[in-house]
């Protein structure tokens, strides 16, 4: 089974979601506080959504430097793999694990609404399910979700085969529709929207399914 | 020591109340105790003008495990399952300061429920706003909403609907009532200080001058060009906090380290003290010097009746007193032991060593004075109920569908409900713009549905009759969706007390909730209060909000309003009077009026199509139901089309036989609503409606581009278009300069 720990910041409040919907696909989460300085022995390191710290400064940006921080860039190093789920992924760019910065939506508001994203690279650990071009429904839900970052950075990513996913319809002004990019390793993964709310149909999709699963995929066939 | 003899008029107290003080404590009050009494003596904290009416509400019934004069009221919704439900009013603070003001709200009504070992899942706002001309109204309604939505979203509780209108009488009062749901995790708290020699643990954000006279100044009077000058008196939300205060107060319960626990809102420290002991009939001494502060040179008076926000007092026993200190620390919550419960009556106070007050805890808490104010039915009520309330049909049926659905009152709702984050907890099967929110509870079959309404212009025409349709409507809001009504909550929003007219309204409306609340089976669990909306001596309509709440047994029989498949059959189960236009969208929209009878309501009716419902939805005979209220008919049907992404086509005459067609249409007859079903079931339907003697009229079919009504027809694209327009084109536009 995959191990799975899911930091917990004062402030976080999608990490339940994340155990329902990691746990209902087999996986077996556990909470890690975000003073802890080494991680427990995890396959997989989940940042989920909220406001870290109430986010009053800049989204993420006391998180990054919460003890946890270290051992989860350790982790990435060693090849681990980390999500970063909104809140989430607006830590990792703080924290440099991922390129570019999250500004405030085009409109000046919050968003929750459904999305659609289109799976740009299909061959990251966390979308292997999927096939290039597919379109997944996942809800967003942030108020800075407007991605950007220098044109250098973004001709690299583009060469790289960074960016994961795009919106169909773009919501909040991010560039080029990035919805969600990996690191150059590919093992670290940061999106805006929120896969673990679109894993019930009852809800209104489970094309979540399809990111979760492929994260869990990888990690049963390496270490087997 | 005694306090300057007319500081108490300064602080809202009057002559007489003073007397009641003086002959409580049998000598002058110092002058923290005259806060202190002015604050828990104040119309918000004591319900001086409406306690005696409110007595006559029905508050018991089976499911009912905490009625009112809590933190909120509990229900028991499965065996072993029971959420708290409770609604409250932020209005004052809100027109002075709206998106703090509204922000607060938020906060102090999560607090309510956390005091009752509930973990909120879900938050409903019931907004009323002057007309959206208006400037001021545009800054409100965006402060409004962005205060809740800050604040919603970050203390994570999703915002799952609620309801909000536009009438001028709200320009310069809007009304700003918050509803919140929340499951009892590991057992039921109440605000008790049990125990002499127990500690009293203040914990939560620092106290400051912020707030300082809230409950007396802002919300127990009216007001005037001044009032602005009134903000310091509007508190400022720390959402952050607040997340972690729910938390730690969550997970003290779970160790079993609390005796009572009870939040901070109006009358700050003063309140849950005072409270506390009078329940348990015992006494409390307090250290001020052990409260936290936020700022230096702070008076007695004022760290007492400070309404700095994100705190809770809970009594704890001393064996337990490190470990629940332990749990703040980890959360980072600052904690204080600020007192000790004793074995006397008195809430004693002391700084610096010195007692700056002693009072019997009771005489806070229970003893406000009890004014039975005078009552006058309005003179002018008879002429308003004379007038009519449409005039000439319009000359063009279909402009005047497309312009009661454009109006800021019916339109959708979208740009509001989509800055809040309503899909939180995985839970949100009903999302908001539907009849109700159904909400999953976590990791159960059990699913509740809430819904508010409060039809302020029924109210204005017949205070009476107008509660009664409240209820019904709400009531009808949680059947519609597969639900049995069960308890209510509610906030009375109203004018001066003092006003022998506003007072009548008062007595009428709570006789109307109660007549309705007792017929329908659905008792008062609490709510609250709100009077002195008013601005230069015009007051508001008479606006009872009901926050129904209503049960499934399984989240996967909810019924949603969307026609669900092209070719179904559209049944209108209730009749229809084409005369019920009286205090309707369409005489207002089309015709500008606001005058006649509310529609006519037959409780038996009312209460007959609930069982139907239940029945249908159980047995899977209906695809879809929407119920119908403001603007008919024609309103209802077109939701249902927009919700579908398809049309339908009907025949108007088979809505009513009687009556001009835009009266079948816009009619407001309560007791309806439209559903569709496969045709194999409506054989079937026909025969349960029979058996509980509901009529039933087939009217048309689902399917197609536009919303065929037989004699026109309204293209879906147009619809859409006129339907999703009128608030992101009024209100981004306006923010965008």
């Amino acid at each position: 089974m995959t191990s799975v720990g899911i930091v917990v910041f004062p402030g976080s409040n999608c990490e339940q979601d994340c155990m329902r919907s990691l746990s209902a696909l087999g996986a077996s989460p556990e909470m890690v506080w975000h003073t802890e300085s080494a991680l427990p022995d995890v396959d997989v390191v989940v940042l989920p959504g909220g406001f870290a710290y109430g986010d009053y400064l800049r989204t993420g940006a006391i998180a990054r430097f919460s003890p946890v921080m270290d051992a989860v860039s350790k982790h990435a190093e060693a090849g681990g793999l980390v999500i970063g789920i909104c809140n989430g992924f607006q830590i990792l760019c703080e924290a440099g694990m991922l390129p570019g910065a999250l500004r405030k939506n085009a409109g000046l508001k919050f968003l929750c609404k459904w999305t659609e994203v289109r799976v740009e690279n299909a061959a990251t650990p966390f979308t292997s399910r999927a096939h290039l071009g597919d379109v997944l429904r996942i809800p967003i839900n942030h108020f800075e979700g407007n991605w950007y970052c220098d044109p250098e950075t973004l001709g690299r990513l583009r060469d790289n085969g960074q960016i994961v996913l795009r919106y169909v319809d773009n919501p909040n002004g991010s560039l080029e529709s990035v919805a969600g990019l990996c690191n150059e390793n590919g093992n670290v993964f940061g999106l805006m929207p929120h896969p673990e709310r679109a894993c019930d149909a009852v809800l209104g999709s489970e094309d979540g399914q399809v990111i979760l699963r492929s994260m869990l995929d990888h990690m049963r066939s390496s270490v087997a | 020591m005694s306090a300057e003899v007319l500081v108490h008029r300064e602080l809202g107290l009057t002559d007489d109340e003073l007397d009641l003080i003086r002959a409580e404590l049998q000598r002058g009050p110092t002058y923290t105790e005259l806060a202190m009494f002015s604050v828990m003596w104040s119309e918000h904290c004591s319900y001086k003008s409406s306690r005696i009416h409110l007595a006559t509400l029905p508050s018991e019934g089976d499911r009912i495990l905490v009625g009112p004069g809590e933190g909120a009221g509990v229900i028991e919704v499965a065996p072993g399952v029971a959420v708290a439900w409770k609604a409250e009013s932020h209005n004052h603070p809100s027109f002075v300061e709206p998106f703090n003001g509204a922000a607060t709200g938020v906060g102090g009504i999560i607090r309510d429920i956390v005091s009752m070992g509930a973990r909120p899942i879900a938050l409903m706002d019931s907004l009323r706003f002057g007309e959206l001309d208006d400037a001021r109204t545009r800054y409100l309604v965006d402060g409004v909403v962005h205060g809740i939505s800050s604040y919603g979203n970050s203390v994570g509780v999703p915002t799952v609907g609620g309801e909000t209108v536009f009438e001028s009488c709200y320009t310069d009062n809007p009304l700003v009532n918050v509803a919140c749901l929340g499951i009892v995790e590991h057992k039921l708290m109440q605000g008790r200080a049990t125990g002499a020699g127990n500690k009293v643990l203040l914990f939560g954000s620092s106290t400051g001058r912020d707030g300082i006279g809230g409950a007396s100044v802002l919300a127990s009077a009216g007001f005037d060009e001044t009032s602005l000058e009134k903000r310091p008196s509007v508190q400022v939300g720390d959402p952050f906090s607040e997340k972690l205060l729910i938390e730690t107060s969550l997970e003290l319960i779970r160790r079993d380290l609390l005796v009572g626990l009870q939040d901070l809102g109006a009358g700050g420290i003063s309140c849950p003290s005072s409270e506390m002991a009078a329940k348990a009939k015992v006494g409390m001494d307090l250290s001020l010097d052990a409260v936290h502060l936020r700022e230096e040179g702070m008076d007695p008076f004022e760290i007492m009746i400070s309404e700095s926000q994100e705190r809770m007092l809970a009594v704890v026993e001393p064996r337990y007193e490190a470990e629940a200190l332990a749990v703040c620390a980890h959360w980072g919550i600052p904690a204080r032991v600020i007192g000790e419960v004793t074995a006397s009556d008195r809430l004693r106070v002391r700084r610096d060593g010195e007692v700056v007050a002693d009072v019997p805890a009771r005489a806070l808490a229970d003893a406000a004075p009890v004014v039975d104010r005078p009552r006058r039915r309005p003179a002018w009520i008879d002429g308003l109920q004379a007038g009519l309330p449409g005039g000439d049909p319009p000359d063009d049926l279909a402009g005047a569908i497309l312009e009661v659905l454009a109006s800021p009152s019916i339109c959708s709702k979208r740009w509001i409900w989509e800055q809040y984050d309503h899909m939180i907890f995985l839970g949100t099967i009903g999302p908001p713009g539907g009849d109700a929110a159904v909400i999953r509870l976590p990791e159960r079959e059990v699913a509740v549905a809430i819904s508010t309404d409060g039809p302020g212009r029924y109210c204005f025409l017949d205070p009476y009759e107008g509660a009664r349709l409240a209820v019904a409507e709400s009531a009808r809001n949680v059947a519609a969706v597969g639900a049995r009504p069960v308890a209510i909550t509610n906030c009375l929003n109203f004018g001066n007390p003092e006003d022998p007219e506003v007072m009548w309204q008062f007595e009428e409306v709570v006789r109307g909730i109660s007549d309705a609340c007792i017929a329908l089976g659905t008792p008062v669990t609490g709510g609250n209060v709100s009077f002195y909306n008013e601005t230069k001596g015009r007051p508001i309509y008479p606006t009872p909000v009901i926050g129904m709440l209503g049960v499934l047994d399984s989240y996967r029989s909810a019924l949603g309003a969307a026609f669900v498949q092209e070719g179904h059959q559209i049944v209108l189960l209730g009749s229809t009077d084409p005369v019920d236009l009286g205090g309707s969208e369409y005489a207002k929209v089309i015709h500008g009026t606001v005058a006649g009878k509310p529609p006519k309501l037959d409780l038996g009716a009312e209460r007959n199509l609930h069982a139907l419902l239940h029945a249908a939805a159980k047995q899977g005979l209906v695809a879809s139901c929407h119920d119908l209220s403001q603007g008919g008919a024609a309103v209802a049907l077109a939701e249902c089309a927009l919700a579908a992404h398809f049309g339908f086509s009907i025949d108007v005459s088979d809505v009513s036989p009687q009556g001009e067609p835009h009266a079948a249409l816009f009619s407001e007859s309560p007791s309806r609503v439209i559903a569709s079903c496969a045709e194999e079931h409506v054989q079937a339907l026909a025969e349960l409606a029979a058996t509980h003697r509901v009529p039933l009229g087939v009217i048309g079919v689902t399917g197609g581009s536009s919303l065929d009504f037989g004699t026109f027809a309204i293209e879906l694209s147009e619809l859409v278009r006129v339907f999703e327009d009128t608030l992101p084109k009024t209100l981004s536009a306006s923010m965008d300069r």
